[in-house]
C-alpha cells in the first residue's frame, strides 16, 4: 500500500486556508469554468452534425456514466484533501505525483491560448461600438473605383476576421509579425484576468457574480430576439430533427464523450481547487449532479438561441440568393423592375429556359436551396466570428447585437479563465514556490505576466494556425489520460472504502451502489475505451491544416496544406509531454526511495557509537 | 442599331443606362417617361460642356436609344457635326466627374442608376482620425488599470496595518469579531466566541483531567 504521508484527518476545525463567501460563490464559479465557450460553439455543431435531437441520446449517456461520476471524483477528492491538483496527488500517492503536475501544465497550456481566443472576442467587442459595423463594407482599393480584390472574392467579413484582424499570412512556417492591436488587446485581457485573480478567489468570487450570470441574460435576450426573427423556425426544426440512423456511426458515439468531457472541464485541477476552499462538510454529490446538469442544460439552450439565428441567417440567405438570381435575369431580359416575386422564380425560369436558352445559359445563376444554406454549419472561432457576425448584420439595431453577444463571449471565456487560472495558481500557492513574505498579488502577477509573455506569439500573423494546434493537440489526449488515471488513483490506488468513509463523513451517507459500480468499472472501462479511439484517430488524422491564400486558384475555399516537418515534432511533442510528467515523477520517486532504503541499510550496518542518550 | 434619327453610329462609344428607380423609392417612385430622358439628356449634355474641349455640346447631340421598361436604354453623345460619336473615354471621364449630380437629379444613387462600364468614383468611408476602437480600448483599460491598482494599494495598506499591530492576538481579534463560519450556507454562531475571550492561561487543573 502506498505511503498516504500528508493527509491530515477529517475535523471541522478552520484553518487557514482562504474560503468562499457562500455557497452561491462556490456554484457559480464551478458552473462558469464549466460551461464556457464550448457550450455556444461546439455543442450546437456537434448537435447539426450528428443528427439533430437524436445526438442527445449519447450525450446524456456520457453525462450519466462518465460527467457525473468524475466530476463527482473530482470535487470530493478536493474538498477532503483540501489542497490543489498537485498537492492532491502528491497525497494520494508519492508516485501519482505526476498526475498533479500534467494537470498543472495542462492547465497553463491552456491559459495561454485560450486568453488568446479572449484577445479576439474583446477585439470584435472594441469594435463593435460603430454603425455601420466595420466588418459590413470593403475598404476602397486604391484608385477608389471599387472594393479590395480579396475582399470582392471573400465577402466583408470573413476579409475583416481573416485580414484585418489576423492579418493571416498563406502559410505557418510564414510567422510575420506581431499584430499592434491584437498585442493591446492582450495586454488588455491579461490585465483584466489580473485584475479578476488577483487575490485568488476573494477577488473571483466578487466578479463571478457577473461573469458567470451576464450570459444567460444575454442568451435569454438572443433568444426572444432570434424566436421573433423570419426563418427561425426552420432552423430549430432543422436541428432538432432526429436523424436516429446515424447512431450507427461509431464516431457519434466518441464525440458525444469527448464533448462531455471537456464541456464539464474535468482534469484540469480547476474543479479540484475550487473545492479545496470548501468547508469540510459541503454535500458535493449534490453539488456534482447540479453543475453538470446546469451545464447541460445551458448547452441546450445555448443551441435554440443559436439554431434560431442560424435559420434566420439561412432563410436571409436563401432571399438574397434568389434575389440575385432575379435580378440578373432582369436586367438580362429588361423585364420590369420587381416583376418576378420569389415564389414565381422557378416557373418564370423554366419558361425562359425553354424559349431561349442560350441566354439564360450565359447568366452566372447559382442554385438556392434552404438546406443549402441550413446545412452550412460552422464551430469553433468560424462560427462566432464569421457565421454569427454576418447574421448579426442583418438584424436591425446590428451595433447593440454585436456588443451584446461579445460582450456574453468575453464573459464566459473569462469565468472559464478564473478555473485555469486557479488550477495554475492553487498549486502553485500549496508548495510554497515563493517565500511566505511575497504576497499573493505579487504571486498572481508573475504568472499573469509569465503567461503574457509565453501568449505573444499568437498574436504573430500565423497566431491562429499555431492555436488551432495546441487546440487541437495540446488538450485532448492529455486530459483523457489523466481522467483515467484520476478515476484509478482515487478508487484503487487511494482506496474504494477510504474514498467512501470520507464522502461518509463529509456528506452524511455513503456513496450509493450506482456510484460504486460505475466507479469500479463503467468509468474505467469508458476512458480506456475512449482513450484508444483517440489515440488511433489522432494517428489516422493527416497532419494538414487549413491555410487562407488569397493567391490560392480556389479561393475563397481554404487551401489545405501539410505541416512542416518542425511544426509535426511540435504536434507530436504537445500531445504527450505533459502526461510523461507521470512516469517521470514515479521514476524519481522510486529512485529516491531505492536511495533512502539505501542509505537506511548504510546506517544500520555502520557500527553504533557508544553511549548514544 | 437604329437610332433616334436613324444615323447609325459607331457602337463602341455607345454606353448603357440602367435605372431601378422603384428599389430606390419604392411608393414614391416617378414614371420613366421622355420628360424624363429629356432632363437626362440634359444632364449628359451638361456633363460633357465641363469637359474643356466640348463647351459647344447641345442637348440634341445626346441620343438615347432601346429605351425599356426595366428602365434601361443605350445612349451616345455625337459631335455637333452629327457624323462622329465622341470617344468613350471623354464621356467616361465626364460623367465620372459630375455622377454625384446626375444621380441626384434622379433622386438615385451609384447603385440604382448604373452606366454599365464606367464604374463610379466610390465614396470614401468615413474615417475618423482615431479609430473608434482605440477610444474604447482606451477608456476600458483605464479602468481596468486603476481598479488593479486601487486592490493592490489596499493590499498593501492592509498587510502594513497587520505587521504594525501586535501580530497573533490582533488577528485572533479578527477573526472572533468579524467572521461568521459558515457551513454549507448555513451561518454558526459560536456564543462563546462573542463579547468574551478565554485566556486558557487559567485553565483550572480540573479542567485538563477527566472527570470522574
Amino acid at each position: 500500500m502506498a505511503q498516504a504521508s500528508g493527509l491530515d484527518p477529517l475535523v471541522d476545525g478552520e484553518d487557514e486556508r482562504p474560503k468562499w463567501d457562500n455557497k452561491l460563490q462556490y456554484l457559480l464559479s464551478c458552473i462558469g469554468f464549466a460551461v464556457g465557450l464550448g457550450n455556444i460553439w461546439r455543442f450546437p455543431y456537434l448537435c447539426q452534425t450528428y443528427g439533430g435531437g437524436a445526438f442527445l441520446i449519447p450525450y446524456l449517456i456520457a453525462l450519466v456514466f462518465e460527467g457525473i461520476p468524475l466530476f463527482y471524483i473530482e470535487l470530493a477528492i478536493g474538498q477532503r484533501l483540501r489542497k490543489g491538483s498537485i498537492g492532491v496527488w502528491t497525497s494520494i500517492s508519492p508516485y501519482l505525483g505526476g498526475v498533479g503536475l500534467g494537470c498543472f501544465s495542462v492547465s497553463f497550456i491552456v491559459c495561454l491560448y485560450y486568453n488568446t481566443v479572449l484577445v479576439w472576442v474583446l477585439w470584435f467587442l472594441l469594435n463593435s461600438f460603430q454603425d455601420p459595423l466595420p466588418w459590413s463594407t470593403c475598404p476602397l482599393n486604391l484608385n477608389r473605383t471599387g472594393f479590395v480584390q480579396e475582399c470582392q472574392g471573400s465577402g466583408t467579413v470573413s476579409y475583416f476576421w481573416y485580414r484585418q484582424t489576423l492579418n493571416i499570412t498563406a502559410d505557418i512556417s510564414n510567422s510575420g509579425t506581431i499584430q499592434w492591436q491584437l498585442f493591446l488587446c492582450l495586454v488588455a485581457c491579461w490585465t483584466v484576468v489580473y485584475l479578476c485573480v488577483i487575490r485568488g478567489i476573494e477577488s473571483t468570487g466578487k466578479v463571478i457574480y457577473f461573469t458567470a450570470l451576464f450570459p444567460y441574460l444575454v442568451l435569454t435576450i438572443f433568444l426572444i430576439r432570434g424566436l421573433t426573427l423570419p426563418g427561425a423556425t426552420e432552423g430549430l426544426t432543422y436541428l432538432f430533427t432526429p436523424k436516429m440512423q446515424i447512431l450507427q456511426n461509431p464516431r457519434v458515439w466518441l464525440d458525444a464523450a469527448t464533448q462531455i468531457f471537456f464541456s464539464l472541464s474535468l482534469a484540469f485541477g480547476g474543479h479540484i481547487a475550487f473545492a479545496s476552499y470548501n468547508p469540510p462538510r459541503n454535500n458535493c454529490e449534490k453539488d456534482a449532479v447540479t453543475i453538470a446538469l446546469v451545464n447541460s442544460m445551458t448547452s441546450l439552450y445555448a443551441s435554440i438561441t443559436i439554431f434560431s439565428i442560424m435559420g434566420f441567417k439561412a432563410t436571409n440567405d436563401y432571399g438574397r440568393c434568389l434575389d440575385r438570381n432575379i435580378l440578373s435575369l432582369i436586367n438580362e431580359f429588361d423585364f420590369p423592375e420587381q416583376s418576378i416575386p420569389r415564389d414565381e422564380y422557378p416557373t418564370v425560369l423554366m419558361h425562359l429556359n425553354a424559349t431561349q436558352p442560350e441566354r439564360v445559359a450565359r447568366l452566372p445563376l447559382k442554385t438556392c436551396h434552404l438546406d443549402d444554406f441550413l446545412d452550412k454549419s460552422a464551430s469553433g472561432p468560424g462560427l462566432a466570428f464569421i457565421v454569427f457576425t454576418e447574421a448579426v448584420l442583418h438584424m436591425p439595431g446590428a451595433p447593440a447585437w454585436s456588443v451584446l453577444f461579445f460582450g456574453m463571449l468575453f464573459t464566459l471565456g473569462l469565468s472559464s479563465m478564473f478555473g485555469n487560472m486557479e488550477g495554475v495558481i492553487t498549486p502553485l500557492l500549496d508548495m510554497g514556490v515563493l517565500p511566505r513574505g511575497i504576497p499573493k498579488e505579487a504571486m498572481t502577477g508573475l504568472v499573469c505576466l509569465v503567461c503574457f509573455l509565453s501568449a505573444m506569439c499568437f498574436t504573430l500573423q500565423s497566431g491562429s494556425y499555431w492555436l488551432e494546434i495546441f487546440d487541437n493537440f495540446a488538450a485532448s489526449l492529455n486530459l483523457i489520460i489523466f481522467a483515467f488515471l484520476e478515476v484509478v488513483g482515487v478508487i484503487y490506488v487511494y482506496g474504494m472504502k477510504r474514498f467512501c468513509d470520507d464522502i461518509e463523513w463529509m456528506i452524511g451517507r455513503r456513496p450509493a451502489l450506482y456510484w460504486r459500480v460505475i466507479w469500479r468499472v463503467v468509468s474505467p472501462m469508458l476512458l480506456f475505451s475512449i482513450l484508444l479511439s483517440y489515440v488511433i484517430l489522432l494517428a489516422q488524422q493527416p497532419p494538414s491544416y487549413e491555410a487562407w491564400n488569397p493567391q490560392y486558384e480556389q479561393f475563397p475555399s481554404r487551401e489545405e496544406k501539410l505541416y512542416p516537418g518542425w511544426v509535426q515534432v511540435i504536434c507530436v511533442l504537445l500531445s504527450f509531454l505533459p502526461s510523461l510528467w507521470v512516469p517521470g515523477v514515479a521514476l524519481v520517486q522510486l529512485l529516491s526511495q531505492y536511495r533512502q532504503r539505501w542509505k537506511d541499510t548504510q546506517l544500520e550496518r555502520s557500527p553504533k557509537p557508544e553511549g548514544r542518550c | 442599331m437604329e437610332w433616334i434619327d436613324g444615323t447609325s453610329l459607331n457602337a463602341e462609344n455607345a454606353f448603357k443606362v440602367r435605372l431601378s428607380i422603384r428599389t430606390a423609392l419604392g411608393d414614391k417612385a416617378y414614371v420613366w417617361d421622355t420628360n424624363e430622358e429629356y432632363l437626362f439628356r440634359a444632364m449628359v449634355a451638361f456633363s460633357m460642356r465641363k469637359v474643356p474641349s466640348r463647351e459647344a455640346t447641345e442637348i440634341s447631340h445626346v441620343l438615347l436609344c432601346n429605351v425599356t421598361q426595366r428602365v434601361s436604354f443605350w445612349f451616345v453623345v455625337t459631335d455637333p457635326s452629327r457624323n462622329h460619336t465622341l470617344p468613350a473615354v471623354e464621356v467616361q471621364s465626364a460623367i465620372r466627374m459630375n455622377r454625384n449630380r446626375i444621380n441626384n437629379a434622379f433622386f438615385l444613387n451609384d447603385r440604382t442608376l448604373e452606366f454599365l462600364r464606367i464604374p463610379s468614383t466610390l465614396a470614401p468611408p468615413m474615417d475618423p482620425s482615431v479609430p473608434i476602437w482605440i477610444i474604447v480600448f482606451g477608456v476600458i483599460f483605464c479602468i481596468v488599470i486603476v481598479a488593479t491598482a486601487l486592490l493592490v494599494l489596499s493590499g498593501i495598506r492592509h498587510r502594513r496595518r497587520n505587521n504594525k499591530g501586535l501580530p497573533g492576538l490582533d488577528d485572533a481579534e479578527d477573526k472572533c469579531e468579524n467572521t461568521i463560519t459558515v457551513e454549507n450556507g448555513i451561518p454558526c454562531d459560536p456564543l462563546d466566541t462573542k463579547g468574551g475571550h478565554i485566556n486558557d492561561g487559567f485553565l483550572t487543573e480540573d479542567e485538563r483531567l477527566t472527570p470522574l
